[in-house]
């Protein structure tokens, strides 16, 4: 890895998406427009605040899992991946270029939409709005990392959409937001507990409940990025210099 | 003569079909070889093989004293993929200037890596909405920027003008002229006459190596067409 390279890397992913006006758009807006009906639908009060605050967190993971799966699918398709293989750039380069650029782009996303839920919508929390915003981005790492793993095993962008359903819809369903954790069958508190997003929902609620980080919540987050350098090994046994 | 690339008993499987089989031949530093062959020949596979990113059965590729694909010489070569490979949502400068720095190069490299493939005057707009030939010169601008000392061109000319042909094979031949060595597959005869040396290849094997006019010489033609033709028949004759 050098740092060289991976500064133009990351130089280059931005600008690629910058070019793309409309995709900006959507990943700004659409959160907010997700947090204006949400405000809607529970009249504001106590439901909104447990529910738009996990939702701050579920956004950018689900956004960036999708952005960053279909991007690696045409670094892969498009030959760009195949011609990097021929230059000095390093796999490291390139998954820590991806991390870090659309990590960037997530600190911005997250910033809006915790702003106007606290600003405009009048979201409580007993902690930091810093910190909510530090877990939503850990969390969109987490979906870019899972993204550049997930897009090995899509030859189109019709299949690599198809996986965020399977990567996040499971996660959404058992990370206790609808059905507290320790009152599901056994079976599924185990599946929960081996999701990476079940640790940042709770996270984000310990951020929700204590005015100070909790020892919970550094955990949390501290297993949310082992599962985020977890997911980037394997997505680099899948960038393979030679191909058949 | 000094080798530049040197391939030796190459085997390559693709899906269950194998490409090269026991492949051998080597290309001179500072030379232009035209790779010629028909479709499916196993053209692109070796060009793979050579620029180390293509799986090899068994065999070796040695690439200016190095196993191919090893790091040093990721530094020193450059490759044009068939298809174009550049980004489509950048413009054609920043394309020319990430693969700058991805060298260590800068912005005045990639100016010139586009001038010379004439596309300045399309260095602002996005690849995506170039015409299919200049997409293809945005491309070989990546390929050359880094000024390497190999460059390997899978069919570089596909869909350009005959002008703007002619101005190419100049700068290739200006890059050979200042010590570079060139593979470029064609199936373009005229243009195979503009190399130095051709390898002929078929069904994976090479059937013919040599100068363009001492390949003409033996099969006693002026066409080269014709002259392709004639040995592959030769060599059915001789087989059967």
């Amino acid at each position: 890895m050098s740092p060289h390279i991976l500064a133009s890397t990351i130089g280059r992913i931005v600008r690629q998406l910058r070019h793309d006006r409309r995709t900006v758009g959507l990943v700004i807006v659409v959160p907010l427009l997700l947090l204006t009906l949400l405000y809607f639908m529970f009249d504001g009060g106590l439901m909104f605040d447990r529910v738009a605050l996990v939702m701050l967190g579920i956004f950018p993971f689900i956004i960036m899992f999708l952005i960053t799966s279909i991007a690696m699918l045409r670094e892969r398709t498009s030959g760009t991946l195949e011609r990097l293989f021929t230059t000095p750039v390093g796999k490291l380069d390139l998954l820590f270029g991806y991390g870090i650029a659309f990590g960037l782009v997530a600190a911005a996303q997250a910033t809006v939409a915790a702003g106007l839920a606290y600003w405009l919508f009048d979201l409580h929390t007993a902690g930091s709005l810093w910190l909510v915003i530090v877990i939503a981005v850990a969390n969109a790492v987490l979906g870019v990392a899972l993204g550049l793993l997930c897009s090995a095993f899509a030859r189109t962008e019709f299949q690599a959409v198809q996986f965020m359903p399977v990567v996040a819809i499971p996660q959404i369903l058992l990370c206790g937001l609808f059905v507290a954790r320790d009152s599901m069958a056994g079976w599924l508190q185990v599946i929960s507990d081996v999701l990476p997003l079940s640790y940042s929902v709770e996270a984000l609620t310990e951020v929700g409940a204590h005015a100070d980080p909790t020892g919970t919540m550094w955990r949390d987050l501290g297993i949310v990025i082992g599962a985020i350098i977890l997911a980037l090994v394997l997505g680099a046994t899948t960038l393979r210099r030679r191909t058949a | 003569m000094e080798t530049a690339i040197e391939v030796t008993d190459l085997v390559i499987n693709r899906g269950k079909r194998e490409v090269l089989h026991g492949f051998s031949c080597a290309i001179p530093r500072g030379s232009i070889t035209g790779l010629l062959g028909p479709s499916g020949s196993g053209k692109t596979t070796l060009m793979r093989a050579v620029v180390g990113v293509q799986l090899v059965a068994s065999g070796r590729v040695t690439v200016l004293g190095e196993p191919a694909g090893s790091a040093p010489l990721r530094r020193k070569i450059g490759y044009l993929t068939q298809a174009p490979s550049v980004y489509d949502d950048l413009t054609v400068r920043e394309n020319a200037r990430y693969f700058a720095s991805l060298y260590g190069l800068g912005a005045a490299d990639a100016e010139a890596a586009l001038d010379g493939v004439g596309l300045s005057g399309a260095a602002h707009q996005l690849v995506g909405n170039l015409s299919g030939g200049q997409r293809s010169r945005a491309s070989l601008a990546c390929a050359i920027v880094g000024r390497p000392e190999v460059l390997v061109l899978d069919e570089p000319t596909v869909g350009q003008d005959p002008l703007l042909r002619d101005e190419l094979w100049a700068r290739f031949r200006a890059l050979a002229a200042d010590g570079a060595t060139i593979l470029v597959s064609s199936h373009v005869m005229d243009e195979a006459n503009r190399c130095d040396r051709l390898l002929l290849i078929r069904d994976g094997h090479l059937i013919g190596d040599d100068t363009p006019a001492a390949i003409k010489a033996t099969a006693g033609t002026d066409d080269l067409d014709e002259a392709f033709l004639r040995i592959i028949r030769q060599q059915e004759k001789a087989a059967a």
